[in-house]
């Protein structure tokens, strides 16, 4: 177990200061029971729960709060009792800075577990210990917060468990001080998810340069006796802890582009979710607190916590004591991954695994972006052996086709490429625009092709209506053919006599017809008509007086007449 | 409301730091050249830098972006500099302004400014007045060793401003060893030519072993650092070296040059640490800046062999440019989690 096992090293990758030893000068910490708690009951990329309580609800620690609405499902629980006195729309701790449906729980003091019944693993199986992590709501800790349960489910001919214990972003010691206290419970986790996936074998990677922590994972590992557990010390850089990284370190393989490691036999957790995974099922506890690092130069007390999920930010920055006067910025997360937060007035979640209230000193805000000189450093940076010059230059000038070729989707933003960037140049913010961008392309593409799709649908089946109208009318016409020719077999007789009357008839009818369908003056027509018969009658009638007067002065008298 | 984007941090290497380091490893080089041809570099340097910095402030004040925000990245500095080096030191003053201009002024704002000119500045200055001033260009003057005594500052500045010294130009200048071992015209065995010529040093071209010696230090230097690549530089050095081992047959009198002597003569290492490097121009992926060093390093050796200019650096450089973005399409590497 001991033995120096053999590593994959990244070719790629940084080597930022790891600012870690600050916060770990004290034991892990707790808070006081905050007294009001702002539990976001969405899953992070998520923005519907179904409400499990209502406001006004008694509630106890552990409890069902909220089911997820779409697959893969995630639960919230209360983290205290007390009571819930708001359901709403509140900013949490997320990159897009919009608010989150949130639970606001006026805690009572007590803090009263409803705990489920515990689970011994060695008895139960597969199924109900699956099911236990789905009720007690656990996501991965690590950063993403994926339903745990979700992963164990797709997990197909498992082979290779993989546990990440690098956490290689600077500033964050979550993970480090976890194994420091608890490792014996993370182990226990282990335990559960070998139970239930029985692999072949379960690596443990750890990044050199945390003794404390791998003594005394060395110790957990060593009394639980699993000859299949193995640690694996690999070298400390950035993104050693990446899962698909962390993989290719401890076993060589490279799981491919737009796969997932579950679809190859390979399931990697990470040690605070292991420890999760420990406390449900040994313990029957929810998923309601978490370890939590707050550090940065602005604080005069950085450390670790154990922190309730919802805990006010503002609450652990003054229990670290923030020289508000110093701060520039505060980071969920490491500094190369993290989000800013625009202020302290903002819940602890399950992913808030780190905050950085920072100094300009320590992390200076950059200058002003310069042109790419093409120098490529980016690229021996980057740990997916992308080229982000040539992504930068496509991205900014739109040419999507050419940053998909480029394989745009293979970037995991983690920011080693604007790390290095000696023209400081926000490289991952132009690749997450150009993804947002390419995503809207093809959806487009993709509506369009759906509308043609129907609009050829819909030609074809007018086309097909009018041959079927076609067929329909040649039928009717060599029935109809084949019955006269079946009368003009039968020769003449009664019925033609019929026939021909009945023809004469017709001919008469459509005579009259014709004749009444003659086109009928309009009003305007028949009143021309009358005035020109008028007219007519007018003019005949001068005329013939006027051929009387002529008649007339033939003979003298008729003058006098006239006069 | 606006937020930067992660990452928070950097590791604090900038463009302006890498001009500044790549000029501070320019010193070695640049004092060995000054010791052997004298005043006259130092003129050029001095010079060119003026005239670099003065261009490119007037051009970024006519594109009216922010002056002194882009003259701190020293890029401008560094192809004054580069250019100078690669100037005769009997250059006359117009020579370098009009090199200047066409370096500043058309390769490199006319096309977009730093990061986006196709072809290295300071190259496209050089060849621009090759072409067009042949006889200035080629008019060296002969190192420390070759002349009991170099020119003195006044003759020099004299020599500057146009005016030929009263003692005569032909005392301090002539072909440099490439050239004259070029036009040997196959009459001598090599030994003899190095026997027979006063611009042999120890083991290339007097003179010019030291410079490139200079260059090759400060080059080493910027490996170590990590500011440029090893791929062009051992691309370049490597073609060139196989080339003229190619073109070796021992020393006959139809030999041409041995690889020691093309490695350490002429403008070799200048341009494989410090010219053929310039990011901007040259392919940007590990496997392209070998075939672009290499490519290089191949033109190199064939313009002084079988061409009528002594050196051909500036040409194979603006040539290799041209081939870039062929270079870069084609080498683009393999993605994590793609097969080939």
């Amino acid at each position: 177990m001991n033995a120096k096992s053999k590593t994959w090293p990244l070719p790629n990758a940084i080597h930022p200061p790891a600012h870690k030893a600050q916060s770990l000068r004290e034991a892990i910490r707790t808070l006081p029971l905050p007294e009001r708690l702002i539990i976001p009951l969405t899953q992070p990329g998520h923005h519907d729960a179904k409400l499990c309580v209502q406001v006004g609800d008694e509630v106890l620690k552990g409890q069902l709060l909220a089911r997820g609405t779409v697959q893969p499902e995630s639960l919230c629980h209360a983290s205290s009792s007390g009571t819930v006195v708001d359901i709403a729309w509140l900013p949490v701790p997320n990159a897009s800075g919009l608010p989150e449906l949130c639970a606001v729980l006026e805690t009572d003091g007590r803090d009263e577990w409803h705990r489920l019944p515990s689970l011994d693993p060695s008895t139960v199986d597969a199924a109900t210990l699956l099911e236990r992590i789905a009720e007690a709501g656990i996501g991965g800790l690590g950063g993403a917060g994926y339903p745990t349960a979700a992963k164990l489910s797709a997990l197909r001919e498992p082979h290779t468990l993989i546990i990440n214990a690098c956490e290689c972003e600077p500033f964050i010691t979550a993970d480090e001080a976890l194994l420091r206290e608890r490792a014996d419970e993370v182990v226990a986790g282990i335990g559960v998810l070998l139970r239930m996936t029985e692999p072949t074998r379960c690596l443990i990677g750890i990044e050199e340069g945390k003794p404390q922590a791998l003594s005394a994972l060395r110790t957990a590992v060593d009394a639980c006796n699993d000859s299949r557990i193995e640690i694996v010390v690999v070298p400390a850089c950035y993104p050693s802890g990446g899962e698909r990284q962390l993989i290719y370190q401890l076993t060589g393989i490279e799981i491919a582009a737009g796969r997932y490691p579950v679809e190859q036999g390979i399931l990697c957790q990470n040690v605070g979710t292991c420890h999760a995974i420990a406390r449900a099922v040994l313990h029957g506890e929810a998923l309601v607190s978490r370890i939590v690092t707050v550090t940065g130069a602005a604080l005069q007390k950085p450390g670790n916590f154990e922190v309730l999920i919802g805990t006010p930010l503002a609450s652990l920055l003054d229990v670290c004591e923030l020289d508000g006067a110093k701060l520039s910025r505060l980071i969920q997360g490491g500094p190369l991954m993290g989000v800013q937060l625009p202020h302290a007035d903002l819940p602890v979640r399950k992913t808030s695994n780190c905050f950085i209230a920072t100094t300009e000193g320590e992390l200076p805000t950059p200058p002003p972006a310069r042109e790419c000189i093409r120098c490529g450093m980016c690229s021996a940076a980057c740990p997916a052996f992308l080229l982000p010059q040539q992504l930068y230059a496509y991205a900014r000038v739109r040419d999507l086709e050419q940053t998909e070729r480029h394989n745009l989707w293979d970037c995991i933003e983690c920011g080693a490429c604007a790390y290095v960037c000696p023209s400081h140049i926000p490289l991952v913010q132009y690749f997450r625009a150009a993804k947002g961008e390419l995503s809207d392309f093809h959806a487009k593409q993709a509506m369009a092709a759906h509308s043609r799709v129907r609009f050829e649908f819909h030609q074809a089946r007018k086309l097909e209506e009018r041959e079927q109208e076609e067929q329909r009318r040649r039928e009717r016409a060599a029935l109809l053919k084949q019955k006269q020719d079946a009368a003009a077999a039968a020769g003449p007789s009664a019925q033609d006599a019929v026939a021909a009357a009945l023809a004469r008839v017709q001919a008469k009818k459509a005579a009259q017809q014709q004749e009444s369908a003659a086109p009928q003056p309009t009003p305007q027509e028949v009143i021309q008509a009358a005035l020109a018969r008028v007219n007519a009658k007018k003019a005949a009638r001068k005329a013939a007086e006027r051929a009387a007067q002529q008649g007339e002065a033939s003979k003298p008298d008729a003058d006098d007449d006239k006069s | 409301m606006t937020l930067p984007s992660s990452p928070h941090g950097h590791r604090g290497l900038s463009v302006s730091q890498v001009m500044r380091l790549v000029l501070l490893a320019l010193v070695p080089g640049a004092t060995a050249l000054i010791h052997f041809f004298g005043w006259g570099v130092l003129l050029n340097l001095v010079w060119l830098s003026a005239l670099a910095v003065g261009f490119e402030a007037l051009v970024l004040r006519k594109r009216k972006l922010p002056v002194a925000f882009h003259l701190r990245d020293c890029s401008a500095l560094l192809t004054g500099i580069l250019l100078a080096l690669a100037l005769p030191p009997t250059a006359p003053w117009w020579l370098g302004l009009c090199g200047i201009f066409f370096a500043i002024v058309v390769a490199k704002h006319c096309y977009g400014g730093l990061g986006h000119n196709p072809f290295n500045p300071a190259m496209v200055g050089y060849a621009v007045l090759l072409v067009a001033f042949p006889l200035e260009m080629t008019r060296w003057s002969l190192p420390l060793g070759a002349v009991p005594a170099l020119p003195t500052f006044w003759d020099s500045l004299a020599t500057f401003f146009g005016g030929e010294p009263f003692f005569g130009i032909d005392t301090y200048t002539g072909a440099t060893l490439l050239d004259s071992f070029r036009q040997r015209e196959g009459a001598q065995l090599v030994s003899e030519f190095r026997a027979a010529s006063p611009l042999s040093g120890n083991f290339a071209a007097l003179g010019w072993e030291w410079v490139n010696l200079g260059f090759l230090m400060g080059g080493a230097w910027l490996l170590y650092k990590r500011v440029i690549g090893w791929h062009i530089p051992a691309a370049f050095l490597g073609a060139l070296a196989l080339c003229s081992a190619f073109g070796w047959d021992g020393g006959s009198s139809s030999s041409l040059g041995s690889p020691l002597m093309h490695l350490f003569s002429g403008a070799t290492m200048l341009g494989a640490f410090f010219i053929a490097t310039d990011p901007v121009t040259a392919s940007t992926t590990p496997r392209g800046r070998l075939i672009y060093g290499a490519l290089i390093g191949t033109l190199v050796f064939v313009l002084r062999s079988f061409s009528d200019y002594p050196d051909g650096l500036a040409f194979a450089v603006l040539l290799g440019n041209l081939a870039v973005p062929l270079i870069d399409r084609y080498t683009v590497p393999r993605t994590f989690g793609h097969s080939k």
